[in-house]
């Protein structure tokens, strides 16, 4: 009897030290979570203590050459009048990203409907695991592969100014987000209740007039949430557009021309940075910006996705 | 009139919906073939190219003769420490907030705010945890360690413990989410059997939850070694080198050689960037580019095989239990 006691206190006391360890472990996981998020903004914050906020547009700079001030939008941050317009980067950005979505977005929504609605079971086991293979290849081999592959062979049949620009860089970063938009979007396909499809066909819908007219508009919120997700992705990939795009921070809406965008930016100069400059600052903040457009979209994409769920099991 | 109508416009239109239907259907299979394409592409011209490049000299020597000779030794050993020691951080931090999520937490607000969490850090780009391990790691706690232990610049500098530290967190939400799916794929009934006979919620999780769910928490720690080795945004500033004369290992008491977390690296996908872009001489080292191409591609392929089969393999067993 003596001894039982004791080993049930024992246990307790065991239990609870156990349960006090595991909600650390969750607590220090959400602390470093919201840490980056912190952290990032800090350091931004202090870009503002030695520079205006106005510069981040745009600078008002004496040109010598014509003898009187120009306003110039430029990322020039080791000049001798440092500049340091957020407009080219996010420029670059958005020209690689929304070339990039678009491609993905057709083709990933073709493979979704391929693998949800007519694929037999076993071309989608061996689709899906190859896409997941695909998922794995590290961004650097992918902007490896455009550089030393596609970049010549793009210039060849486009014959553009520079061999490296955003399209290369959009084509390659198309390929990197492609795998989790079908995965997202063929989620949703099959989450559509098999009943509205042989509803469809009951009236006498064929194949693909069940598909567009039925299945596509059921799932059409968790194929916006794949799309909006897949942009994010995009705005955020480093290495492809760092080693695919050129890297020259213009102000410009060809697509052929070289560009620089906000990650590319961020991985280009931050090795060469001192500590503590009003240079190393507006990295931290250019950082941030990216943050927050690529939390806003998932945000925005995870709400979708929820509101689809919460719709699909009534 | 109407019985004309009637009888025209339905084979009219069954035709045009007919090729319709034929178009979409080669369309869409033309574009399933684009993603296994795509793959096919990579993997045939990295083979190809950097198949011939591969001897035991290349990976087992170091870089000679300014970078365009010698083999890449330090580079797979970087990799491998450095993701080693990511595993060692990130996989019993993760388990654990796993297992209080899944099993202690219930589903209010603290689980949801962790959720939210996680599934938006899946999404931050990589080259923020780059800016973040640098800020925070190097600067704030590398700094104020050495301000405190006056260690002079022992841990405020770049190095593999910052870098590991990094990727730890880029891996943590993988490792968190797998580790969910995989404990809540253990059946409720079992654990209500367990709770019957007189275990403990501790010793029902332990004898019962976790053997079952072991499987797929070791998928999911693939798949981020995976993850980990071919990251190179995260660690372009927090310790990876363009070249090391030596290897980041320190004798232990004198005697026993052990990996030396506070020195710098080299690594295999950041070396496929840097002599990609900035070696000095391009041409002379391209070989060298297609031979490390190779080496990685083989590395997270290899591994994400092995997660995926181990996955298929858990899935039936679990299926087979819960039946």
């Amino acid at each position: 009897m003596e001894t039982h006691k004791l080993t049930t206190k024992d246990t307790r006391l065991g239990e609870w030290l156990i349960e006090r360890f595991l909600l650390i472990a969750g607590i220090s996981s959400m602390l470093i979570i919201a840490l980056i998020f912190v952290f990032l903004f800090k350091e931004a914050i202090r870009f503002f203590a030695t520079a205006n906020p106005f510069d981040l547009i745009g600078k008002w700079v004496y040109d010598d050459y014509d003898g009187h001030y120009v306003f110039k939008m430029m990322w020039q941050s080791v000049s001798e009048v440092p500049k340091y317009s957020l407009i080219p980067l996010i420029c670059g950005s958005f020209l690689v990203a929304f070339p990039a979505t678009i491609i993905s977005g057709v083709l990933g929504i073709g493979c979704a409907i391929y693998l949800s609605e007519l694929a037999p079971s076993k071309v989608r086991e061996t689709l899906k695991p190859t896409l997941e293979l695909l998922a794995g290849i590290p961004s650097v081999v992918i902007g490896f592969v455009m550089l030393a592959f596609i970049a010549t062979f793009a210039q060849d049949i486009f014959h553009t100014k520079f061999r490296l620009n955003a399209f290369v860089g959009s084509l390659g970063v198309a390929l990197a987000v492609l795998p989790i938009m079908i995965t997202i979007a063929e989620d949703a396909m099959r989450a559509v209740p098999k009943e509205l499809r042989d509803a469809s066909y009951a009236l006498g819908a064929t194949k693909w007039q069940t598909v567009w007219g039925t299945v596509v508009p059921a799932a059409v919120s968790g194929i916006s949430a794949a799309i909006i997700l897949g942009f994010g992705r995009a705005l955020g990939e480093t290495m492809i557009v760092l080693m695919a795009t050129g890297n020259a921070a213009l102000v410009t809406g060809n697509i052929f021309s070289s560009v620089r965008t906000m990650t590319a930016n961020i991985a280009a100069e931050l090795g060469s940075v001192a500590q503590g400059g009003e240079h190393y600052y507006s990295l931290f903040l250019v950082g941030a910006v990216l943050f927050t457009f690529t939390f806003g979209l998932n945000l925005v994409s995870e709400i979708v996705l929820n509101k689809m769920r919460q719709k699909l099991r009534m | 009139m109407s019985e004309i109508l009637s009888l025209t416009l339905p084979s009219l239109t069954a035709q045009r919906v007919r090729w319709n239907e034929i178009l979409s259907d080669v369309l869409v299979r033309f574009f399933a073939l684009i993603p296994l394409s795509a793959l096919g592409f990579i993997m045939y011209m990295i083979i190809r190219k950097g198949a011939g490049t591969i001897t035991w000299q290349f990976l087992t020597q170091t870089p000679t003769e300014g970078m365009t000779h010698g083999g890449i030794f330090p580079c797979i050993f970087g990799t491998l420490a450095i993701t080693l020691l990511m595993i060692l951080m990130a996989l019993p931090l993760g388990v654990a907030a796993a297992i209080y999520l899944t099993e202690f937490s219930g589903r209010g607000l603290f689980f949801r705010v962790i959720r939210a969490a996680v599934n938006n850090l899946a999404g931050v780009p990589s080259i923020v945890f780059g800016l973040f391990g640098v800020g925070f790691f190097i600067l704030f706690v590398g700094r104020n360690l050495d301000h405190v232990l006056k260690t002079g610049m022992l841990f405020g500098q770049p190095c593999m413990l910052w870098a590991a530290a990094t990727l730890a967190v880029l891996v943590l939400p993988v490792i968190i989410v797998s580790t969910e799916e995989a404990l809540n794929a253990v059946p409720q009934s079992q654990r209500s059997a367990s709770l019957a006979l007189g275990a403990t919620k501790w010793q029902t999780i332990w004898h019962v939850v976790l053997p079952q769910a072991r499987g797929g928490i070791l998928t999911g720690a693939i798949l981020s070694i995976s993850r980990g080795a071919g990251e190179t945004a995260p660690i372009l500033f927090t310790g990876c080198a363009y070249f090391l004369p030596r290897l980041p290992v320190v004798n232990l008491f004198g005697v026993i050689p052990i990996v030396n977390p506070f020195d710098q690296f080299m690594e295999l996908s950041y070396h496929i960037f840097i002599m990609a872009t900035q070696s000095l001489d391009a041409v002379k080292t391209l070989p060298i580019q297609y031979g490390t191409t190779l080496v990685l591609i083989s590395l997270t392929f290899f591994l994400n095989l092995t997660a995926i089969i181990f996955r298929i393999h858990f899935r039936k067993k679990l299926g087979a239990v819960s039946v």
